[in-house]
């Protein structure tokens, strides 16, 4: 189980990776593993508003459908048109190149509910 | 999770590393290493599913052919020891109880596999008809002493018959041999050649004291052939790109069979009453209000199971089972629509959570093996 440390995390399984005045996010490796073969991945606008802790897109496996829950509030900047067309990144890759979304933040305070690697390890242990 | 329960096999899966869920109350594989490489291997060799939760109801006794005409809506007075078909149980409105096989074991005495989450159900259903004296029709929940497994795929064959004398050619589609004896195996078992994935094989009944050795051993004779363990999730979508009924999505209390496509397992003609004929016979008679079809996404998005169906502002129905197949790599799905709209390239639109997205409907089977 790979958890990169110099990555923040949510507990609805997200990375979020400060990037200057930006966050790149993402689902972890636990998330694609307990998910399974990914093969469809439906994600916002660039231009679109997120609400932190709302759903802003989904991820589905074969069997069922996940929400993707916006770690922080903020303005989509940049969205991963490649998953498109290979949703399988997000098991083969999940912190590079399945990236989802680039967000700018709008409500710095928020960070402070993001967990560090080990907080997050100790939620996915309870799991 | 200590609340599940577990088939005998549940060590041994523990020790490939089968990820579990909790399917029907049962602690469950729902795959060995992932669900799209396990539904190829599947597909292109062999693999061995633990099917154990599967209930084994018995019906016995000089009644029990009556019996079981007024209970199913298959021709039971057609089968003949050795032979096995599909069926179902109904309820006087046309709704199914559940779906299964019946195996005609010898003269007055069959032998049920019914659906895990329904077997209490139909063991109370069949005890709740059954007039006749115990001497008469007795019927008995075997379901624990039976440890049931599925050896599937084009391999499943030549896999088997390296472990038994008995020449497995001559067990032909939907029948099955009861005293096959397999090397350094204790117990002999029911080998039947049906399954639930499209491909050709074998289902196994054996006494639950040799199940893990026969698992053991099937995985071993198959090694070098490439036979993998399987799980539930692999099991769905091959019985799904085959168009295989699962009870509680395509069948249910309130869909009946015919309404499901299935009428070839529903013989209204049969001279026994059998319950619920009234309205299946109207049905095939008359052709069925709504229609099981297979739909195919033009729009990018997975129909899912539920999920409504609209033809411009009508609704007109429901996906009954769906998901990105892994051999035709499409989205597709089953819906349950009005027959007016079922004819093939009929467009219609699936509500997927916030977007409506549009489908067409296709021919079935979606996925047929080559002979």
């Amino acid at each position: 189980m790979s958890l990169p440390e110099e990555l923040l995390y949510s507990e609805e399984h997200e990375w979020i990776k400060k990037e200057g005045d930006q966050v790149r996010i993402g689902i972890t490796d636990f998330a694609q593993a307990e998910l399974g073969d990914i093969v469809f991945v439906e994600l916002p606008e660039v231009g679109d508003e997120l609400e932190a802790d709302e759903p802003f897109g989904s991820v589905e496996s074969v069997k069922t459908v996940s929400e993707l829950y916006a770690p922080l509030s903020g303005k989509v900047v940049e969205v991963n048109e490649e998953l498109e067309d290979n949703p399988e990144y997000v098991n083969e890759s999940p912190y590079e190149n399945a990236w989802m979304v680039v967000l700018e933040p709008a409500d710095d305070s928020e960070f402070d509910d993001l967990l560090s690697a080990e907080q997050y390890a100790a939620v996915i242990d309870e799991d | 999770m200590s609340d599940l329960k577990r088939t005998p096999l549940f060590p041994e899966y523990e020790k490939l590393g089968a990820k579990t869920i909790d399917f029907g109350g049962w602690d469950l594989p729902v795959q060995f290493t992932s669900i799209k490489q396990e539904h190829q291997i599947t597909r292109t060799k062999a693999g061995l599913f633990d099917v154990s939760h599967m209930g084994e109801i018995v019906v016995q006794g000089d009644k029990s052919l009556d019996f079981l005409q007024k209970m199913t809506t298959n021709d039971v007075a057609k089968l003949t020891p050795g032979r096995a078909h599909y069926t179902f149980m109904c309820y006087e409105n046309g709704g199914v109880v559940d779906d299964f096989l019946i195996y005609m074991i010898s003269e007055n005495n069959y032998f049920l596999v019914v659906n895990a989450a329904n077997t209490d159900k139909d063991y109370e259903w069949l005890n709740k008809h059954n007039d006749y004296e115990d001497a008469d029709v007795s019927i008995t929940n075997v379901t624990a002493d039976y440890v049931q497994l599925a050896l599937q795929g084009p391999r499943a064959e030549n896999i088997l018959q390296t472990m038994t004398d008995t020449n497995l050619r001559e067990i032909k589609f939907f029948r099955f041999n009861d005293q096959v004896k397999f090397a350094g195996i204790t117990e002999t078992a029911i080998v039947s050649r049906t399954g639930y994935t499209g491909e050709d094989g074998f289902e196994i009944y054996i006494s639950k004291s040799s199940g893990r050795d026969l698992w053991t051993a099937v995985l071993k004779a198959g090694k070098n052939q490439g036979l993998e363990p399987i799980g539930l999730g692999a099991r769905d979508t091959l019985r799904f790109e085959a168009n295989l009924a699962l009870y509680g999505q395509e069948l249910s209390q309130d869909i009946t069979p015919i309404e499901a496509g299935l009428s070839f397992a529903v013989k209204v003609n049969k001279e026994a009453d059998f319950i619920g004929k009234t309205v299946l016979k109207d049905q095939v008679e008359n052709g069925p209000n709504r229609k099981s079809v297979n739909i195919e996404m033009i729009d990018k998005g997975i129909p899912r199971h539920g999920y409504e169906v609209f033809k411009g502002e009508e609704n007109i129905g429901f996906v009954t089972s769906g998901t990105q197949s892994p051999t035709l790599e499409k989205n597709i799905g089953m819906a349950l629509v009005k027959s007016e709209f079922a004819q093939e390239g009929t467009e219609l639109y699936v509500q997927v959570r916030k977007r409506t997205l549009k489908a067409v409907v296709v021919k079935s089977p979606f996925y047929k093996r080559e002979k």
